[in-house]
C-alpha cells in the first residue's frame, strides 16, 4: 500500500474530491506495536484530528502533504475526508507505528506525547489555510533583554 | 514603556517593559488613550489563574491611535483612532464566518498548549496570561494587536474616547446578552447585578424594545444609575422580596428572559473549602432559574463561575428553560454599537466613574475590586 503523503506528491492533477475519496481507501500498514493513548501497548496511535473549514483542495492544494505537515513524511499517517454539513476538510494524522521515537533536541521538545507535535502541526496547517498566517505569541519580556525604569 | 503589571497575588505595579512589535503580517501596533477594568482581570488580580506569571500586563478594553501597521492590514491606517474588541479573532474560521468571534478556532497564541485534554483553544484575549491563550493588555502605553481587521475598529469622531472605550467588551457583551435571550418587543426582562455589564445589557434589553427591564443589586448607586442612563427599573435585594416582585411586574408569569451580571464571586473561603464546599454557589442564578417565566430564557454572562453546586436542574427541566451562556462577546456588533453610540442611544461614559493616569492602576483596582467609593470602573490614560 502506498502512504497518502507519497500519493498524493505524485499526482499534483489530482482533483480534491479525487483525493478525498483515496484517502478515505489507503492507509499505511502498521509496522509495529506501539503505545496508544489508552496505554495499550498493542493498540495503534489515536488520530490526532482539526476541522479545517475550506474544501480538500485548499487544505491539499494540488494533492500534496502542506507544510509543515511534509516535514513529518515518514513519520505519520494521514487521513483526509470532508467534513459533513460543508463544514470543510477534516484533517487527521497520527504517528506512524515503529517510528524510532526522536532523540536529543527534537526529543526535548516533543517530549514523550508525539501526539503533542502532530496536534500542533495540524493547528498550524489550519491556521495558515484559515487565517493565511501562523499567529505568533507575543515574545514576553524574558525572551528579551530586561528593561530597567 | 510603561504598563500595569501583575506582580503577585492581590499586587499590582506599573513597571517599565519592552515595547511590543509587529509580529504577524496582520498586526497593528496602537498607542493606548484609554484603558478600563475589567471584571474579568479580577480573579487575575486574586492570583487564581495557574499561568499568570509576575510581569504579565493586564487590560482586556482600551482604545488608542494606530501607530504602526502589518503588510497585511487592509482597513487600518496609521492615525486610526481605533476600540480594539476584547476578543482576538481571526476572522477566516467556520466560527468566525457565523459571528462567533469569541469562539474563534485561530486566535490561541502558544499552540503549545493546544491539547483538548488541557483546555479546548478559543479567541485569544488581551491582559491573559500567554500559555492561556493570551496577549500582552491595555493597560499600557503601546500593545499589539493580532488580526487588526477584524479586532480592530475606526471610532467614529461624534465618539469621545470615555464612551467609545466602552464598546471594546462592555457595550457588546450587553447587546449579546440580550440577542442570547432573544429579548423581543413586549418581554420582560430581569437582570442580575447592576455593574457596567448589567447596567448595559438593561440597555441593550430597552432598544430592542423590552416593555420592562429590572435590575437586582443591592448598591444603591447603582440602581440610580440604571434607572437614569438605562431607563430600566432598580430592586434592591436587600430591601424586598425579589422573586415576589418579579412576580408582580410581570403580571405573575415571571420574566420572559433573566440575565445573570454577576460577575466573579468572591474567592471561597477556608471554612467552606474546610466544610467540604470546593465549587460556588450560585445564588444569583438559582433565583433566576426560579423566577423565570416558563419556557423562558436564563443567560449567565461572565466568569460567574467555574463549578457549581445545588444548581436547580429540576426547575430547567421540568419548567422547559433554556441555558445559554457567554464568557466573551463577540466582534459583529462593534461597529452598530459605535454607532448608536455616536446617535446618543448608547451613553456609556458614566461608567467610568473613576478617571486616573495609569500611574494609578493599582489604586484604581483596588477601588473596582473594592466597589469602593461607588465604582463601577476604572479607566486609565497612559
Amino acid at each position: 500500500m502506498v502512504p497518502m503523503g507519497r500519493l498524493a506528491r505524485a499526482g499534483p492533477a489530482l482533483g480534491g474530491a479525487a483525493l478525498a475519496g483515496a484517502a478515505r481507501l489507503l492507509r499505511v500498514p502498521r509496522r509495529g506495536a506501539r503505545p496508544g493513548a489508552d496505554g495499550d501497548a498493542a493498540a495503534p496511535a489515536r488520530w490526532e484530528v482539526v476541522t479545517v473549514d475550506r474544501p480538500p483542495e485548499q487544505v491539499l492544494p494540488e494533492g500534496r502533504w502542506p507544510e509543515p505537515l511534509r516535514r513529518l513524511d515518514g513519520a505519520v499517517e494521514v487521513r483526509v475526508r470532508p467534513a459533513p454539513g460543508d463544514r470543510g476538510t477534516e484533517l487527521a494524522a497520527r504517528p506512524l507505528a515503529g517510528v524510532t521515537p526522536p532523540t536529543g533536541l527534537a526529543a526535548h521538545l516533543v517530549g514523550d506525547d508525539p501526539g503533542l507535535l502532530v496536534r500542533r502541526t495540524l493547528r498550524q496547517i489550519k491556521q495558515r489555510v484559515e487565517a493565511g498566517e501562523v499567529l505568533r505569541a507575543d515574545r514576553s519580556a524574558l525572551d528579551r533583554p530586561e528593561v530597567h525604569g | 514603556m510603561r504598563a500595569l503589571c501583575w506582580v503577585a497575588i492581590g499586587e499590582l505595579a506599573v513597571r517599565e517593559v519592552p515595547d511590543p512589535e509587529l509580529r504577524n503580517e496582520r498586526d497593528v501596533i496602537v498607542r493606548v488613550r484609554r484603558s478600563a477594568t475589567c471584571g474579568g482581570d479580577l480573579p487575575l488580580l486574586a492570583g487564581r489563574h495557574p499561568l499568570l506569571r509576575p510581569g504579565d500586563v493586564l487590560g482586556a478594553e482600551f482604545l488608542g491611535e494606530v501607530v504602526e501597521v502589518g503588510p497585511e492590514v487592509r482597513r487600518h491606517r496609521v492615525g486610526d483612532r481605533v476600540v480594539v474588541g476584547a476578543s482576538v479573532a481571526c476572522g477566516g474560521c467556520w466560527y468566525c464566518r457565523q459571528g462567533l468571534h469569541s469562539c474563534c478556532d485561530n486566535a490561541h497564541a502558544d499552540l503549545a498548549s493546544a491539547d483538548p485534554d488541557w483546555a479546548r483553544s478559543d479567541a485569544g484575549c488581551f491582559g491573559r496570561p500567554r500559555a492561556a491563550g493570551g496577549f500582552a493588555g491595555g493597560h499600557a502605553e503601546y500593545v499589539r494587536v493580532p488580526y487588526a481587521d477584524v479586532s480592530a475598529f475606526r471610532v467614529p469622531d461624534a465618539v469621545d474616547d470615555e464612551r467609545a472605550v466602552f464598546a471594546a467588551d462592555v457595550a457588546p457583551t450587553g447587546w449579546l446578552a440580550a440577542e442570547l435571550g432573544a429579548v423581543r418587543p413586549g418581554d420582560v426582562v430581569a437582570i442580575w447585578g447592576a455593574g457596567a455589564v448589567g447596567q448595559l445589557t438593561a440597555r441593550a434589553a430597552v432598544l430592542r424594545g423590552a416593555a420592562r427591564v429590572l435590575v437586582v443589586d443591592r448598591h444603591e448607586e447603582r440602581l440610580r444609575m440604571v434607572e437614569r442612563h438605562s431607563d430600566a427599573e432598580g430592586l434592591d435585594y436587600r430591601r424586598t422580596d425579589v422573586a415576589a416582585e418579579l412576580r408582580d411586574r410581570s403580571g405573575g408569569r415571571g420574566p420572559d428572559v433573566c440575565v445573570v451580571a454577576v460577575g466573579t464571586p468572591p474567592a471561597r473561603s477556608r471554612a467552606d473549602r474546610f466544610g467540604g464546599q470546593h465549587a460556588d454557589r450560585p445564588d444569583a442564578l438559582r433565583e433566576a432559574v426560579h423566577a423565570c417565566r416558563k419556557s423562558g430564557v436564563v443567560v449567565v454572562l461572565g466568569g460567574t463561575a467555574g463549578f457549581v453546586d445545588a444548581f436547580p436542574l429540576g426547575a430547567l427541566t421540568e419548567r422547559r428553560l433554556t441555558l445559554r451562556g457567554a464568557g466573551r462577546p463577540d466582534l459583529r456588533d462593534v461597529p452598530m454599537l459605535l454607532d448608536r453610540m455616536a446617535r446618543d442611544e448608547l451613553r456609556t461614559e458614566h461608567l467610568a466613574t473613576h478617571r486616573l493616569p495609569l500611574a494609578q492602576g493599582p489604586e484604581g483596582y483596588a477601588l473596582f475590586r473594592d466597589r469602593a467609593d461607588g465604582c463601577v470602573r476604572a479607566v486609565f490614560t497612559p
